[in-house]
């Protein structure tokens, strides 16, 4: 037990853990000779793995602090709720799949066709909803107590500080950005991207009914947004996160004295510091001219190269606006695990640093 | 319709409802809704110039903006000083023959930083920003170093901290005599 619990502890280390997840996302949706995950007799066996581990966790003193924190019971069974609805919509999907491929109607196509009455059918469940969700949260009010502290004082900060669960996501875009990117510009185009999907969305497939083969595409870039940048950074923040906000692993004791070496470097000390063995320019403009070059570049060659090669087909179908826009916000949405990488691997602190003008990138 | 009683009581002694409009013209209309918009609008705006006062109250419950600090022997070289923390806000330091006031307000998100002395640095527990004892940042994803105030030695040899003066280090200003004593 001890040897499991210092391997789960090992693999939690943030470039080993998000490695692995990054895999395990594309394995489970891409490769087919995997995809018996997505039926109910794995359903089952995945489920009962994972109260298995909580169940497991419960036992350690260290794991069981977080789990049982009142503030994370939610989290915990939401993962449940938010595994339980990705295994059910890629069940349906390929459900259907296989129908098409056999020339027949999806599912949907043909529940459409009975009639059901509101009432009693549908009011009746919706009755039978409240009242077991009104006992469930009247006897969790009672159990669990609201995690109320003393009054706030600004000389004294929790530590770890947390956000609340939905916040944590971006807590952890706070780690690896400055304010303005990771608290106001990155949430706002997350915001303005998920308005933007109907208009930058060439596919007309999959309207009405679950599928995943005619919209692989679709399903794959919003299920990595949301289950692997979001899902996993609330994770992440739970469970992850102890004092000063260093990484723990579950099972590993929230020393506050953990003395982790994380002296970052700005490219431009990289570059001119180290490589050219000068002292760093005193315009900043000269010193920020590498990294200004890079995000230049990321944001306005990547987008050519990708719709000559590998976007070929979506700059045909989209036209040049609607690409333009669509490439835009995924260069966004990985720009975030490119930095995480940065920091990780090569300590790297900001790519673009002018903190004379309160710009970071 | 010779039989419709509206028509036959058309001639009665009392004067119909619409009669006591008759003097009202179109123009004398518009003008009387224009006054009263007029002073709708200003006494709206009277009443939003009140709350405008809010916002600058009789009395301000805050401390006050300069202190003394006591005397610079009282202030151990090599140690950040805590005691300011939670009424001022302020990490007194004394270090390489100087001594300088850190404003405890982390330059990545404002969370309050702690001074943990096994490890030697500020560590700030919102998203893991750490500097030096000079206040320099060097790791997590504060992008500058935290910010001095103006130290002075007042007249009775006590230290005086004025926080209405900020130094920054990326702008050079702690280079200013005013952002350190020598001690």
């Amino acid at each position: 037990m001890q040897g499991f619990k210092a391997a789960v502890d090992g693999i939690c280390n943030p470039p080993i853990l998000f490695s692995l997840i990054f895999a395990l996302f594309f394995v489970a949706f891409l490769w087919k000779r995997v995809h018996w995950i997505w039926t109910p007799k794995a359903c089952i066996l995945l489920l009962t793995a994972g109260l298995a581990f909580v169940g497991f966790g419960l036992t350690d003193p260290n794991f069981h602090a977080i789990l049982t924190k009142p503030d994370n019971v939610p989290i915990v069974g939401m993962l449940f709720l938010v595994g339980f609805f990705s295994w059910l919509s890629m069940y349906l999907g390929l459900k259907n799949d296989r129908r098409t491929a056999a020339n027949l109607p999806p599912v949907e196509k043909l529940e459409s066709e009975i009639k059901i009455l509101v009432w009693p059918d549908l009011v009746y469940t919706e009755m039978l909803c409240m009242i077991l969700w009104s006992v469930l949260l009247i006897v969790w009010s009672i159990y669990l107590k609201a995690p109320i502290e003393e009054p706030a004082n600004p000389a004294k900060t929790p530590n770890p500080s947390k956000a609340p669960w939905y916040f944590l996501g971006l807590q952890e875009m706070l780690v690896y950005y400055d304010p303005w990117i990771a608290g106001v510009l990155l949430p706002g185009l997350i915001i303005v991207g998920l308005m933007a999907l109907p208009y930058i969305d060439p596919n007309k497939k999959g309207n009405g009914y679950f599928t995943f083969a005619e919209r692989k595409w679709e399903i794959l870039t919003f299920q990595f947004g949301f289950l692997v940048l979001w899902v996993m950074m609330i994770i992440t923040g739970t469970f992850f996160r102890g004092p000063n906000q260093n990484f723990f692993g579950p099972f590993e004791h929230w020393d506050v004295h953990k003395l982790v070496p994380l002296s970052n470097i700005n490219l431009s000390e990289v570059i001119w510091v180290r490589v050219f063995n000068v002292g760093l320019p005193q315009n900043w403009l000269v010193r920020e001219s590498f990294g200004i070059t890079l995000v230049l570049a990321y944001f306005l060659l990547v987008p050519m190269v990708l719709g000559r090669t590998l976007f070929k087909s979506f700059f045909e179908k989209m036209g040049m606006v609607r690409y333009q826009i669509l490439v835009f916000l995924l260069l966004c949405m990985v720009s975030l695990p490119i930095k995480m990488y940065l920091r990780w691997l090569f300590n790297m602190h900001y790519v673009v640093a002018i903190p004379e003008y309160f710009f970071n990138i | 319709m010779p039989d419709d009683p509206k028509a036959s009581a058309a001639p009665s002694p009392v004067p119909a409802p619409p009669a006591a409009g008759e003097g009202v013209t179109r123009r004398g209309f518009l003008s009387w809704i224009g006054v009263a918009w007029v002073s709708f609008s200003g006494a709206l705006g009277v009443a939003s110039l009140s709350t405008l006062r809010y916002f600058f109250p009789n009395v301000l419950f805050e401390p006050p903006q300069t202190f003394k600090a006591g005397f610079p022997d009282e202030y151990i070289a090599g140690q950040v000083d805590n005691r300011f923390k939670e009424s001022f806000g302020v990490f007194m330091v004394r270090d390489a023959g100087v001594i300088y006031v850190l404003k405890a307000v982390c330059t990545h998100l404002g969370c309050t930083p702690n001074w943990l002395e096994a490890e030697f640095k500020f560590k700030c527990p919102c998203h893991g920003s750490g500097f030096y004892i000079s206040g320099i940042n060097f790791e997590g994803p504060a992008p500058r170093p935290l910010e001095r105030y103006r130290v002075v030695l007042a007249d009775d040899g006590q230290i005086l901290v004025d926080k209405t003066r900020i130094y920054r280090e990326e702008k050079g200003e702690w280079q200013d005599p005013e952002s350190f004593i020598v001690a």
